[in-house]
Parts: structure tokens; sequence; C-alpha cells
């Protein structure tokens, strides 16, 4: 009985790693459930201009990482002969661009793709600033004392403070009161609510943001003041209204404090962004969000490409395992070889259903035909199946170049069937015709044929494909079933009809 | 269309043993693995039972190499009638029956020509495996033909009727005919088309009838109403189909036996996945009857074969 337990235990594990594997795989790297889900993706382009003056010349700019909201999947650059280097510092990303010597108006690109993701969470957690003490001349340092004060009075932490100052220094009626008309003249407001906030121990910059809207050109970039209540606590507020939290659509492009673009011989620097929102397929948008995962994410995905094809077709054979194990145990389809029909599934997949089935067919019957003659020339059976697969190579060679005569390519996808395959079936197809006559022939090869095409149908489903492809944990889930429909003692679809005559017999 | 199907209940509650169960519950569980080749292979069945006493057809001779087919047609050209099978053979599969020959040409039971050349490439591809489950080399056996009881004439058209016994821990549990027909090619296979006769356990007569798996009353070819039919030999019948628990280690076993003229009930071989057709032609599930041996066995009452044999003549009596 204990015996019993442990297989229980093992299909229950197996289920139970196969659904958090796969829950997994959606919730965390947001692997969609269906094929063709689309996702939205801001494609970013920024422009770096600058007159250069003949001698050698470094352009640094900072670059945006994954952030609450946003993931980077993919990032590219253009510029003509220069130099360029990635420093991924989490607390200051940048490009570098280097040249020995160049002269007259440059220009270079950076294309940066972010997934809209809401799940994406901050990947860096930028160091907090010191505090130093600015002093003003007066009469500005009083004025901006007494408006510190003000705001200070009325707000209970750093965040009310700042709101309470952005406040102050907006105001429309603020605006028009000579305090802050005096100190707005002498420094500009970004860098006077960091001073005063800095003045009152509570840390904060200016940060650059840039507001995402779709088709825009040559946009500037947002400033923003970034408070921290600590080291981990941090906000943005929004310098025009005082609103705390990131605007919606804005995409924090520098967040430590450092320059935006830095340029060593030239002048007249700027940076400009165009932006585009595209839909792409999820599948694709998520692609290199998962290949740059942990080991935990176990996935193929990290192959390269040419083995990730490959793969794709292996880990369908499960499904079509699947299939058969269903239609033997629980309809109790009789196929020739067990395993036979998911062979020929696999060739339908490469050949397409319709000319799989027919080069099939008329292979296998070309084949009988053959076979049969052979049969006479009293051959023994290992060269007779050896003589069998150089005719079916024949067969196949005759209605490749016939099809392709007449202009059916379809056709040359022929050769895809796996000639041993063929050539066993003829030899089974064969004796069976023999010893038990054609309909037992037509009986099995249909079953076969029927299986073949019900797993192919399954193999070849989109839905299927993409969960099998993108999910490992499918692979545990269909072990489960088929460990569980190994212990299945009830009665099969087609034996209900068999018995039907035992069960309404009357005693 | 849906009433030609039963439900699962129906069939369940008559006892109907399904295939699913009776590979999972019975083959599996009281068939051990390493016991398979003695049943598998013909010709190690044939060595058990010749230690064991157990009457079966002479050995003629055993095919082991190609270079033995030449050796083995002067051999065979003394025996009148002759049965070439694959030791490893299953569901009746490259079984050649000759039943005479006249002037170096074989004839099949239908009466059909066959030549030397014919019985040599049915040697080679048995040799080669064209008939062994999983295509493994094989070895064909070659024994006498039996020479079938008349008792049976008019219930079997072109073949010898063999009688299989389902033997579960050593008891008789379910019997039947098997009688070939026109259709079946002179072979005993149920599905090739053989008439199926179940067998009462208690007396040896005709219970029900059945050909591909619907009721019949009559034989097919011959006409002859299949109500009459009783094996002569039946408690001796009964008591080599027991015995071959013992011979084979066996639990879920079935017996093939044949009746010849002269010596009797003969174990033919023995089946170690046998089919389930045997409850159509008995018109009654098995499981009853298995459940109640399995009960007895749990209960670790043990038995001689004669005593299992009147155990399941007053049990399974109908």
């Amino acid at each position: 009985m204990s015996s019993r337990n442990i297989f229980y235990f093992i299909v229950t594990l197996c289920m139970l790693i196969g659904i958090s594997m796969t829950m997994y795989r959606h919730v965390q790297f947001e692997v969609p459930w269906f094929p063709g889900e689309k996702r939205q993706i801001w494609s970013i382009e920024a422009k770096v201009e600058f007159d250069a003056k003949g001698e050698s010349v470094e352009a640094v700019l900072a670059l945006p990482l994954t952030q609450r909201g946003y993931t980077r999947i993919h990032e590219s650059t253009a510029s003509l002969a220069y130099g360029l280097s990635f420093v991924n510092d989490q607390d200051n990303p940048r490009a570098i661009w280097t040249k020995r010597t160049a002269d007259g108006h440059q220009e270079m690109y950076y294309k940066v793709d972010f997934l809209v993701d809401p799940k994406a969470a901050d990947i860096y957690q930028p160091q907090m600033p010191d505090t130093p003490f600015t002093e003003y001349p007066e009469p500005y340092f009083t004025a901006a004392n007494h408006l510190a004060k003000q705001a200070e009075e009325v707000s209970a932490d750093a965040y009310s403070f700042t709101r309470e100052l952005i406040k102050a220094l907006t105001d429309d009626a603020a605006s028009k009161s000579q305090n802050t008309g005096l100190i707005l003249d002498y420094k500009p407001k970004n860098r006077l609510i960091v001073d005063l906030l800095n003045n009152a121990d509570v840390p904060a910059r200016i940060v650059r943001g840039l507001q995402l809207e779709d088709g825009r050109r040559r946009q500037g970039i947002t400033e923003y003041i970034q408070v921290f209540k600590d080291e981990n606590d941090w906000q943005i507020f929004d310098l025009s209204n005082g609103i705390q939290g990131r605007p919606d659509n804005t995409l924090l492009w520098e967040y430590n404090g450092n320059s935006l673009l830095e340029v060593v011989g030239g002048k007249d620097s700027q940076v400009t962004f165009s932006m585009l929102l595209v839909e792409q397929s999820a599948q694709s948008a998520v692609a290199p969000k998962i290949s740059e995962a942990d080991f935990l994410n176990f996935s193929i995905d990290s192959l390269p490409l040419e083995e990730q094809a490959l793969f794709k077709g292996i880990l369908l054979i499960p499904i079509g395992v699947l299939i058969v194990v269903l239609l033997r145990v629980l309809v109790g389809l009789k196929t020739s070889g067990t395993f036979m029909p998911v062979l020929i599934a696999m060739a339908f997949m490469q050949t397409s259903l319709m000319t799989g089935l027919i080069g099939f067919i008329i292979v296998v019957g070309t084949g009988l035909v053959i076979r049969g003659y052979l049969s006479h020339l009293n051959l023994l059976l290992v060269s007779r199946i050896s003589a069998v697969i150089i005719t079916v190579i024949g067969i196949i060679s005759i209605f490749s170049v016939m099809s392709f005569k007449v202009g059916l390519t379809e056709g040359l996808k022929i050769t895809f069937f796996p000639m041993i395959i063929l050539s066993w079936t003829i030899e089974r197809m064969s004796v069976l015709w023999e010893e038990e006559g054609p309909k037992e022939v037509v009986m099995q090869g249909g079953g076969s044929l029927l299986v073949a095409v019900l797993a192919f149908l399954a193999m070849n489903n989109d839905y299927v494909r993409h969960l099998t492809f993108n999910f490992m944990g499918v692979q545990f889930i269909v072990l489960g079933i088929i460990l569980i429909l190994g212990n299945y003692t009830g009665y099969r679809l087609l034996e209900l009809r068999r018995f039907q005559p035992l069960a309404n017999r009357e005693d | 269309m849906l009433n030609q199907f039963t439900s699962p209940f129906k069939l369940a509650r008559k006892g109907i043993m399904g295939m699913n169960q009776r590979n999972t519950g019975y083959i599996s569980r009281y068939n051990p693995r390493k016991l398979y080749p003695l049943v598998d292979n013909k010709l190690k069945t044939k060595i058990i039972a010749q230690r064991d006493d157990v009457t079966i057809p002479a050995l003629i001779g055993v095919v082991r190499t190609q270079h033995d087919i030449q050796s083995i047609i002067p051999l065979l050209h003394k025996h009148p009638g002759f049965v070439i099978k694959p030791a490893k053979g299953s569901g009746g599969k490259g079984i050649l029956v000759i039943t005479k020959q006249e002037s170096g040409v074989f004839f099949k039971p239908s009466g059909a020509p066959t030549h030397e050349e014919d019985v040599k490439r049915h040697c080679s591809n048995i040799l080669a495996g064209l008939f062994s489950l999983g295509g493994s080399p094989d070895v064909a056996v070659i024994e006498a033909l039996i020479e079938f009881d008349s008792c049976f004439d008019g219930f079997s058209f072109e073949g010898v009727p063999d009688v299989r016994v389902i033997v579960f821990q050593g008891y008789p549990v379910m019997a039947m005919m098997r009688l070939s027909t026109a259709a079946s090619d002179g072979k005993a296979n149920l599905h090739q088309g053989a008439v199926g006769v179940g067998i009462d356990i208690g007396s040896g007569r005709a219970l029900h009838a059945v050909q591909f798996d619907r009721p019949i009353e009559k034989h097919p070819d011959t006409d002859r109403p299949l109500k009459e039919l009783i094996v002569p030999h039946w408690q001796r019948l009964l008591e080599l189909a027991s015995s071959c628990y013992e011979m084979s280690g066996m639990g879920y076993l079935g017996t093939d036996m044949v009746l010849d003229k002269s010596n009797g009930p003969m174990l033919l071989e023995l089946n170690a996945r046998p089919g389930l057709a045997i409850q159509i032609a008995n018109g009654e599930g098995i499981l009853p009857r298995l459940k109640l041996v399995e009960k007895m066995v749990a209960e670790g009452i043990e038995r001689t074969p004669l005593e299992r044999v009147e155990f399941s003549k007053t049990e399974f009596s109908r």
C-alpha cells in the first residue's frame, strides 16, 4: 500500500512543481498564457548633438535602467566613427563615445526600448545625497529662510515640507508676493528648492525624467525633485505643481544627481529625445527580459537560437505522447506500434498535414506493392528491409521530382519523412497483409494515421506550442497526467461497445 | 449510434474486466516479470513442461541458425504434418501449419500448396525476429501436428480447436473453446474471426458462443449448433491447466490446450496476457470469480492442484 502512497506523492509532486514553475514564469517574467498577446513598448531615441572643436572628444550620456513601471529590454547606438563603451554601473549607468579628433557638428544616437511593465521594480538604489548648507547673500537669505520657515510650520515631515515649499513658490498668490519674487530672481526655482531642503537637513536633489508621449520628436528632459526620507525611502516631486510621486508616463532618465550629458572637446551640446509607442507581441517583448534573468528562471530562452528551434520540436513530443496514451488507455484505439503515430505526427509537422497524409499514403501504398514483389524473391528479413529502405528513397525521389516538374513545390516536403519509419511501416503492413488480410492493414494503418493526425493537431496547435515552449512546468504537468492515466483501471471507450452484448444479456 | 455503447457502471455491476484493469490489476500484479521468458518463449515452456511431466505435442526440431534451415527440410519430409512456430511469437503470429505433403509439396489446412522455399523463408523470417515481440532474433520450433480428436467434427473448420482456461492463482476460473472458421483461416484467434464458446467449468459443456464479439448460435461454416458442444476429458483438462500454475509460477495465466486423438489433453502454450473475449464467450464477467480466489488466497488457504480443480468445479459451475 505504501508504494501507492509513494506513487500519489510523486504525481502530486510533479503537478505541484509543474504548476508552480508555470505560475512563476507567468507572474515573475510575465510570459503570457496565450500566444499573440500584445505589449506596449516605448521606443526612445536620444540624440546627442554638439560642435566639436577639432580636438579629442569624449561625450558621456547618462542612461536609464529598468525602473518601476518600465523594463529596459533592448538598447542600441549609432554614431559615425566613434568608439563606444557602456558603463553598466548601477549608480551611474552611462554610454561613453570617444574619438581622437573631431571637427564640426557631431550627432550620435542612443536608442532604447522600454516595456510597459506594471510589475517592474527599480533595480537601482539611489545614493542618498549629502545636505550641504548653502548661504545666500542678503536680502535673499532672509527671504529664503522666511519662506522655508512658513512652509515648515504647515508641514509634518520631509515630504509635506517639500510639497509646501513647491506650492509656496508656485502659487499664483505667492508668486506675486515680494518675498518669493525676490529670491526667484536670484536663483531658479529648482535650485532654490534643493538648497532650502538641504538647509533644513532634508537630502534632496534634481533628477531628470522624460515625459513619454507617443510620436513626440525633439523633446527635452523634465526636471523633478528627488527627496529622501531615509536611505530606502525616497519620492519624486513635480516641480510645476508639487504633486508627490512619479507622474504617469514618465521615465526617470537620470536619478543619481549626476549630469545628463557631459561633452569634453565640444560646445553647444544638447540632448533631445524622440519617442514612439509600439505594440509588439508579448512573446518577443518579454524575451530579452527573460534571457537576462537568473538561473532560477529555468528556461531554454538562454540557449542559442538554433538549439531553441530544436527544443521547440522536442518539447512537443510529450504532447503527442499524451495524445497516444489518451487514445490507447481511454479510447482503446489500436495502433501499429506504440509511438509510431507520434513519429508520423512529427513528420507531419515538417510537411504540413495534407501533403504529409497524401505523401504517406502514396509512399506506403507504392512500397507495399514493391514489398509484395520482394517477398517472392525469398530474401532474408534484414536485406529485405534494407531493400525496402532504398526503394522508399527511390519513391520519394521520383515523387519529389514529379511534383516539382508539375509545379507543386509542396511535394518536395515529402523528403522530411523519416525513411526508416516509412520502411518499417511498409514491412509491418506487408506482413500484416499476408497474415491477416487487407482489412487488418486498413484498420491498423487507419488507426495509426488517425492517432497521428490527432497528435499532429495537438502538437501543431499555436496555444500548445506556446505553452510547451515557454513553460517548462507544462512538461511536469503532462508527466503527472500520464502517470495518473497509467493508474486508470476503468473501461476504455471502445470496450463499452465491445462488451455491450454482454452487459445487456439478461440472466 | 449511442445505443451501441453501454454504460461503464453496468459493466462494473456485471463484474466485467476491462483491458486497463487486466493490465495493472492482474497481469502486472500477479505475473512476475522475470518469469515472462518462460511463457513467452515456447521452447522454454516446452522444456519446463517436459520437466514437470505436463503432456505437450512432440518436438520435431528447433531451427536456431540460418544454417539449420537446410538440414531441417529432410527431417520435415519424414513427418506428414507439422507446425512451425516462432518461439517468441505472440497472438498466433508466424505459425505455419502443414497438414499433409505430397511429392515434396506441403499443404496448409486450407489445402493451399506451399513450397519448400516458402517453408525455408518462413523459418528465416522467424530467425530474424519478424514475428517476435520487439523484433528480437528468435528460433523456430517445429512440433508434431496434433491429430485432433474427432469429437469436435463439425464444430471446427480447417483447424485445431483449442481449449483456453484462465488459471488464477492455480484455480481454473473461466474456460472457452476456440473454434476456427473460414474467416479465421484455420487459426483459433478470436480477433481473426474464430468462434469462442464459453465452457462451463463444472461440466465442460458449452454455455454461450460468440464470433467477432457478437453472440451466435451455430458454427458459421458447418451450421452445427454450438450448444451441443461438450468437451471430453474435462477433468483431466482442468487438472492439466491447474498444474501450469506450479509449473510456470504465473498467477494470472491463459493455458491453451488441445485434445489429441491418442494422447488426450495436451498443453499447447501458455499466455501471460490472456485476452478478455473469454468473458463475452461465457456471457459473464470474470471479476467476481477472481475476487473470490483473491479472498481465499488472502485468507491463507492453500490447496493442491486437485483440490483447486474441485473447488472451481463447485464454485464456478453454471
